[in-house]
């Protein structure tokens, strides 16, 4: 009888050891804006490897930063690349540095609303600092007017709407502004929530466009995958060779390609303002966040695993969500950059 | 051994205290203790709160010291924070809100416990039970969908119409403000006070009234200087406790308040709150001063609710002594 239970007992412990080799299961958290395409790709990854599960929380950038550094998740995500001092910060508490891997690349675009005025808008990069700094107060001024022959615009005070919840989008939005402008560098600069000169806050994408909808004569910024999949007009900006560019999934790798050569080995780069014709000024990459030494031999095959499988042909369900793909030379120089994780 | 053993044999006799063991059996001591406990975890909760805030606080409260609550600068890029605006906006709003519902709440709770037919005011109390219990966030939608387009449109036009002398109603009218986010917590709050003071209401001695009448009171005389004064007390509580909800309301604010951190004297600017600024931030807060500056907010959230609270329960204290109830 007792040699019965021990052999039960054995086989018992035998199958739960078998049982936690064989299902992995990881923990992410971070930015929510590319939550739709995240949630997607660890779905369907899953389904291709039932052994791996991924369990993602989109509790925003700064959440994902700071429990990737404390050690709670298995990796973060963020949508601005994490800073020297919280690179420093992650090194001191864990004793090894961070990676940095580009996943998708997103958009914010101009978005207004001028009773009477249904065309699509060229901003200028000097109009939309004035604007959201206060030295643009009038729809009419020379500066908005002069990029836009032919449409009357009134004479009325502009009513600037920004994000008031910290986010990426608005990182995204005042990186530009600060490569614009050398006014709103000094005076405001960049962050995922900044002391904005002027206007309305709004929460969420959500918030600025209701607000938008709500206030005549008003200008706010939004995702340009909220303003694709809600059907938001948006306007023409004007990239860093002088052209007028409507951001599109086209536009927007055109800006990640035209600055791929020069991306730096950590990934870590702004594109906001990229260089070349086609490119659209106000583009980003958004990033997960993995640590450089794993120590779970099981974890570290599968994050390597779902790395090599999202550059590659994760890639191909992008655009069904309305987010731009990585250019080529960017897939290549991250899939050499997945061998750093140990 | 033997009488030992038979006089704890003995039942014990009716006016002798009771064995610990006894009591306990009987149920006295276990509700005692389990009382006791959870009595102490309400202080245990509260002290653990503030020791979270100001061990928490400690970078911000470090950098800015008392100047955190008068700066008014909130400026997470070049990491420098003060409070003075989202103080501002909390109390203004707040303030709004119960200048005006507490006259629209008193007067419906006296007309529901005094003048209103029982019937009607069983099914008005009903509703207004199950308006306290709405979502914070269904009052946002509210607030947008009905509060802002009408500010715009119509009260905010009139009153600046009528009342545009005054400093308080000048300046740009977006529709979203604090006099918006004002009007949007009365509405949170004026069915806790209709509904706790209609209850105090009820509970005042029909000799109070009888007497009153028979001394040649008219019915409205009874009721204004003797049933209301009488509940004074329980009105007074049902305020601080719509106080209590208008400050630290966050999401229906945030939806209407324009969440813009300056002080303006003008009730149709946007503004800010405490509880909306956090909620808004502190997701992205990535640097050790932002988020304790967020922090430390919480902490001067607490202090004003506690504050104002001790005020409530001094004013209270005052009220009876002078008179009034009589007791």
């Amino acid at each position: 009888m007792k040699r019965l239970l021990l052999v039960l007992s054995l086989l018992c412990g035998l199958g739960l050891i078998a049982k936690a080799q064989s299902t992995v299961l990881l923990n992410a958290a971070g930015a929510t804006f590319p939550y739709p395409i995240y949630s997607k790709w660890f779905n369907i990854y899953h389904q291709a490897h039932p052994n791996i599960q991924i369990n993602y929380q989109s509790i925003g950038s700064g959440g994902g930063i700071r429990q990737l550094t404390a050690g709670t998740v298995d990796f973060g995500a963020s949508d601005g690349p994490m800073t020297d001092e919280q690179i420093k910060d992650f090194q001191t508490k864990n004793g090894f540095g961070v990676l940095h891997f580009p996943t998708v690349l997103g958009a914010v675009v101009p978005t207004y609303n001028i009773p009477g005025v249904s065309t699509e808008l060229n901003f200028t990069q000097k109009a939309l600092a004035g604007i959201y700094l206060g030295s643009i107060t009038k729809w009419n001024d020379p500066e908005i007017a002069k990029a836009n022959p032919g449409v009357k615009l009134p004479n009325d005070d502009i009513v600037v709407v920004h994000r008031s919840d910290g986010s990426g989008t608005t990182y995204i939005f005042t990186d530009f502004l600060s490569k614009a402008d050398d006014g709103w560098k000094n005076k405001v600069g960049r962050a995922t929530s900044v002391n904005w000169p002027v206007g309305l806050g709004g929460k969420g994408n959500e918030g600025v466009s209701g607000l938008l909808k709500q206030t005549p004569d008003s200008i706010g910024y939004v995702e340009l995958v909220y303003a694709l999949q809600n059907n938001i007009a948006f306007g023409k900006l004007q990239n860093a060779s002088g052209k007028f560019i409507k951001a599109s999934l086209d536009s927007v790798t055109a800006a990640a390609a035209a600055s791929a050569k020069d991306i730096p080995d950590d990934f870590r780069v702004s594109i906001t303002n990229a260089p070349g014709p086609t490119a659209y000024p106000i583009s980003s990459f958004t990033w997960l966040l993995i640590p450089e030494k794993i120590k779970d031999t099981a974890k570290r095959d599968a994050i390597k695993d779902f790395l090599k499988w999202m550059l590659t042909d994760g890639q191909n369900y992008n655009e069904g969500l309305s987010y731009a793909k990585l250019p080529k030379p960017v897939v290549a120089k991250e899939l050499k950059a997945i061998s750093k994780i140990q | 051994m033997s009488t030992v053993a038979s006089t704890i044999d003995q039942p014990p006799s009716p006016g002798t205290v009771r064995s610990f063991w006894s009591r306990l059996s009987q149920g006295d001591e276990v509700a005692h203790i389990v009382t006791l406990i959870f009595a102490s975890a309400i202080i245990l909760i509260t002290s653990l709160l503030v020791y979270q805030l100001w061990i928490n606080s400690v970078p911000s409260r470090h950098a800015f010291g008392w100047k955190f609550w008068f700066s008014s600068t909130w400026d997470p890029v070049s990491d420098d924070f003060g409070a003075l605006p989202f103080i501002y906006g909390t109390i203004v709003t707040s303030a709004i809100a119960l200048i005006i519902a507490l006259p629209l709440g008193l007067a419906a709770a006296i007309f529901l416990s005094e003048l209103a037919p029982r019937k009607i005011s069983d099914v008005i109390s009903f509703l207004i039970d199950l308006l306290a219990a709405v979502p914070s966030v269904i009052y946002g939608l509210l607030g947008i969908f009905i509060v802002v387009p009408l500010m715009r449109t119509m009260i905010g036009p009139t009153l600046k119409h009528t009342l545009g002398f005054l400093p308080f109603f000048r300046g740009p009218n977006y529709g979203v403000g604090m006099l918006t986010a004002g009007i949007v917590l009365t509405i949170m709050v004026v069915p806790f006070i209709i509904s706790i003071s209609r209850e105090v209401l009820l509970t005042v001695p029909r000799e109070q009234r009888e007497a009153a009448l028979g001394l040649g009171a008219t019915r409205w005389e009874a009721t204004w200087k003797v049933v209301v004064p009488w509940a004074r007390a329980g009105v007074m509580g049902s305020v601080f406790l719509a106080l209590a909800r208008a400050l630290g309301e966050t999401m229906a604010v945030t939806m209407v308040i324009g969440n813009d951190p300056k002080i303006s004297a003008s009730i149709f600017a946007p503004g800010y709150t405490i509880a909306a600024v956090i909620a808004n931030e502190f997701t992205e807060a990535t640097g050790k001063v932002y988020l304790s500056a967020l922090i430390e907010l919480g902490l001067v959230l607490f202090l004003i609710t506690f504050i104002l609270n001790g005020l409530a329960r001094l004013l209270i204290i005052a009220t009876e002594r002078g008179g009034g109830r009589g007791a």
